[in-house]
C-alpha cells in the first residue's frame, strides 16, 4: 500500500487491476442479482478505485474511525460500483455482493448508513448528497479535524440545483478540504434524443462543466477519468489547499469495460443476459467459470 | 380572565440555544437568511464560530445539517416553516430522517402568525407531513416557558426533531413548576361535558375558550398534546373517556394533524364521537393575527361559540 499523497510509480499497475476486478464484480453482481445500474457504475470505477485504494484515510476494519477521511456517492444509483470496491477493499465479504438489493441486505439499492458500515451518508435521491458533504467538511473542520472529505456526482446530477447551492456554500466558506468528483460519462437515463431514437446528445457542452464550478469558486481540475495516473495525479494536486474547494471533472464512458454497453444510454440501468454476460466477462479478462469459482 | 401575554417563541428560541450551546460544544446553529427574524442572531453573537450562514439556499442547508450531524455536532436550523420544511423536504427525508441524524429543525414563523406575509408563508400542513414521515418526532409547545423546555430536551434527544415554533408573542400559560414530558399530553383542566384537545400556540386561547364555556354552564376537560408524535394514546383515550364528546383545536389544517392524530387513536382504542376544528382545507391569506384568528375560527371566543354549536349538534 502506498501512502496517501506519495508519488504513486508502480501503484499505478496494482490499481488498474484492482479497477479490472471491480468492473468484474459491478457486471457479476448486475447479472446475478437482475438489478442495478450498469453504466455509470463502470464509469465512476477507476474513480472509486483511486480513492479507496490509494487516497483515502479509512480503516475497513474500523469503519467508524472518527478521524477517517469521508466519502459520499452522490450519484447513489450508482451503488453497486461502490459496494463492489468496498467488498474489495475489505469492508465486507465479496460473496455478500450478491444479496444486492435483496430483502434484508446490508447493500440496499441506493446506500443506506443506517444498515452498512463504512458508508458515510445514505443518498439515492440525486443533487442531495453534496450538501452532506459540505456539512461533513464545514463540520470536520469546526471540530479540527484534519480528515478530508470527497463527494462523487453525476454530470446529470448536476442538473439538480441544489448541487449549486451547495456549490456557492462550500466556495463561501473556503472548504479547500473537500473534493467534489463529477463523473462526466455525458449520458444520464434517457435524456436529450439526437439522431435518431437511439442516440442521445451529451447533456453539458464540452467545458461547460469546467465553466460552471469554476464560476461558482472552485478549483478545477479536468482529467480523463479512465487514466489511473491521471486521477492520481489530480487527487494529490487537490491534496494542497488554495482557500477553494476542488472539482475535479473527470470525462469518462458510460459503461466502460464492457464494449456493448459502452457509451450507450439504454445500459443506464439494464441487466446484462447470460450471453451479454459471458460476452462483458470475455472482455474483461476474466471466464465465467473464472469467475464463479471465485466467488466461492 | 384571559391568561396574559408572556414572551415570544422566537425570543425564546435565540436566548435557549444559545444557553445550551453554552454548555455543549456540539451545537451549531445554520440559518437561511432569517437570523434576524428567528433571533438566530441572538446565538451568532454569543457563538460566531458555531453559527453558520447558509444564505437563501435551504435546501442545501438542511443538508449540510446533516453532514455536520454525522460528524457528531448538533445542528439547530433558523428558518420558517415553509423554508425548513416545504422547501427542503426531500434532503430532510434522504438526508435527515431516513438515517436519523442528529438535527433539531427548529421552525419557526408557524401557522397563521407570520408577520402578515401572507400564504406562501402560512405553512397550514407541515404537522400533517412531518407527522406521517417515518422517523421523525413533532413536538409543538403552547407558550415561552414550555418553548424553553422543549428546546432543552431537544439537545439531549438523539435523533432528528421537528419542533414547530411561533413568530409572535403568544400567551403564558405555564408556571415554573410545569415540567416538559416527551411524548406525554397534559390535561390542563377537568371538565365531563365535552374535551377540548389541542397544541401549539391554540392552547392557551382554547384554555380561555373553555373559561368561556364554564360561564355558560359547559365544564370543558383540556387536554394539551405538546407531542404530537410520538402522540400520547393513553392520555387520549382517559380525555375522551372523561366526557365522550372530542373536539379537535389546532392553528393548522384539520386534514392529518393533531386532528389527525386524535382521530387514528380514538377510532382504534376507544371511538368517540369527535370534530375538528382547524383551518378548512385551504391557504391562508395576508391580515392581522386577530382578523387571522377571527376569520378562521380560532380565538377563543370563536372556539367557545363552535364548540358549543359542535355539542348541540352533535
Amino acid at each position: 500500500m502506498v501512502t496517501p499523497g506519495e508519488p504513486v510509480g508502480d501503484d499505478v499497475a496494482r490499481l488498474e487491476e484492482l479497477a479490472r476486478r471491480i468492473r468484474v464484480e459491478i457486471v457479476r453482481t448486475v447479472h446475478k442479482t437482475g438489478v442495478g445500474h450498469l453504466g455509470g457504475s463502470l464509469s465512476e470505477a477507476d474513480i472509486l478505485t483511486a480513492l479507496y485504494f490509494h487516497e483515502l484515510r479509512v480503516r475497513p476494519e474500523e469503519p467508524g474511525w472518527a478521524d477517517r477521511d469521508r466519502f459520499v456517492l452522490s450519484k447513489g444509483h450508482a451503488s453497486v460500483g461502490l459496494y463492489a470496491t468496498l467488498a474489495l477493499r475489505g469492508y465486507f465479504p465479496v460473496a455478500e455482493l450478491l444479496t444486492f438489493d435483496s430483502l434484508g441486505s446490508r447493500l440496499q439499492g441506493h446506500p443506506d448508513m443506517t444498515r452498512l458500515p463504512g458508508l458515510d451518508m445514505s443518498t439515492g435521491s440525486l443533487g442531495l448528497g453534496i450538501s452532506a458533504a459540505v456539512g461533513i467538511a464545514l463540520g470536520s473542520r469546526t471540530l479540527d479535524r484534519t480528515n478530508r472529505t470527497y463527494v462523487l456526482l453525476g454530470d446529470g446530477e448536476c442538473q439538480e440545483g441544489s448541487v449549486w447551492e451547495a456549490a456557492f456554500v462550500a466556495a463561501r466558506y473556503g472548504l479547500d478540504q473537500l473534493v467534489a468528483i463529477v463523473d462526466h460519462n455525458r449520458l444520464q437515463q434517457y435524456g436529450w434524443q439526437g439522431d435518431g431514437p437511439e442516440h442521445r446528445l451529451p447533456p453539458e457542452a464540452p467545458g461547460e462543466l469546467r465553466a460552471k464550478w469554476a464560476a461558482f469558486g472552485w478549483r478545477v481540475i479536468e482529467i480523463d477519468g479512465h487514466s489511473m495516473a491521471g486521477i492520481l495525479d489530480a487527487l494529490t494536486q487537490a491534496r494542497a489547499g488554495d482557500g477553494r474547494p476542488i472539482a475535479i471533472i473527470a470525462t469518462t464512458v458510460k459503461g466502460r469495460g464492457v464494449s456493448f454497453a459502452e457509451g450507450r444510454y439504454e445500459w443506464h440501468v439494464k441487466v446484462p443476459n447470460a450471453g451479454e454476460y459471458a460476452l462483458a466477462m470475455a472482455g474483461l479478462g476474466e471466464t465465467v467459470e473464472a469467475t464463479e469459482e471465485a466467488a466461492r | 380572565m384571559t391568561l396574559p401575554m408572556g414572551r415570544a417563541m422566537r425570543e425564546v428560541f435565540g436566548d435557549t440555544v444559545t444557553e445550551l450551546a453554552n454548555d455543549d460544544p456540539r451545537i451549531v446553529m445554520l440559518d437561511g437568511d432569517l437570523g434576524s427574524s428567528t433571533r438566530g442572531e441572538v446565538f451568532q453573537r454569543a457563538h460566531p464560530e458555531r453559527f453558520f450562514q447558509m444564505g437563501i439556499a435551504e435546501q442545501n442547508m438542511l443538508g449540510v445539517a446533516a453532514g455536520m450531524a454525522s460528524v457528531g455536532l448538533i445542528p439547530y436550523i433558523s428558518t420558517f416553516v415553509a423554508f425548513a420544511v416545504i422547501r427542503p423536504l426531500d434532503q430532510i427525508r434522504v438526508l435527515i430522517a431516513q438515517p436519523q441524524l442528529n438535527v433539531k429543525i427548529t421552525a419557526g414563523y408557524s401557522g397563521l402568525f407570520t408577520g402578515r406575509a401572507g400564504k406562501t408563508h402560512q405553512v397550514v400542513d407541515d404537522i400533517s407531513i412531518m407527522r406521517a414521515m417515518p422517523n421523525m418526532v413533532v413536538v409543538s409547545p403552547a407558550d415561552d416557558a414550555e418553548t424553553a423546555q422543549v428546546l432543552r430536551w431537544s439537545a439531549g434527544y438523539a435523533g432528528p426533531v421537528y419542533i414547530r415554533l411561533v413568530r409572535d408573542a403568544t400567551q403564558h400559560l405555564f408556571d415554573s413548576s410545569y415540567t416538559f414530558q416527551f411524548g406525554a399530553a397534559v390535561v390542563l383542566r377537568e371538565g365531563s361535558d365535552v374535551t377540548l384537545i389541542s397544541t401549539g400556540a391554540e392552547t392557551p386561547r382554547v384554555v380561555d375558550a373553555a373559561e368561556i364555556l364554564a360561564t355558560r354552564g359547559i365544564q370543558a376537560c383540556v387536554l394539551h398534546v405538546p407531542t404530537i408524535k410520538p402522540v400520547d394514546v393513553s392520555a387520549i383515550v382517559q380525555a375522551a373517556e372523561r366526557s365522550n364528546f372530542v373536539v379537535t383545536i389546532e392553528e393548522h389544517t384539520v386534514i392529518g394533524g393533531l386532528g389527525g392524530a386524535v382521530a387514528e387513536t380514538l377510532s382504534e382504542h376507544r371511538p368517540t364521537p369527535m370534530r375538528r376544528i382547524g383551518i378548512p382545507d385551504v391557504f391562508g391569506q395576508s391580515a392581522s393575527n386577530d382578523d387571522l384568528l377571527q376569520t378562521y375560527g380560532l380565538s377563543a371566543d370563536r372556539v367557545a361559540d363552535r364548540v358549543a354549536t359542535l355539542m348541540t349538534s352533535a
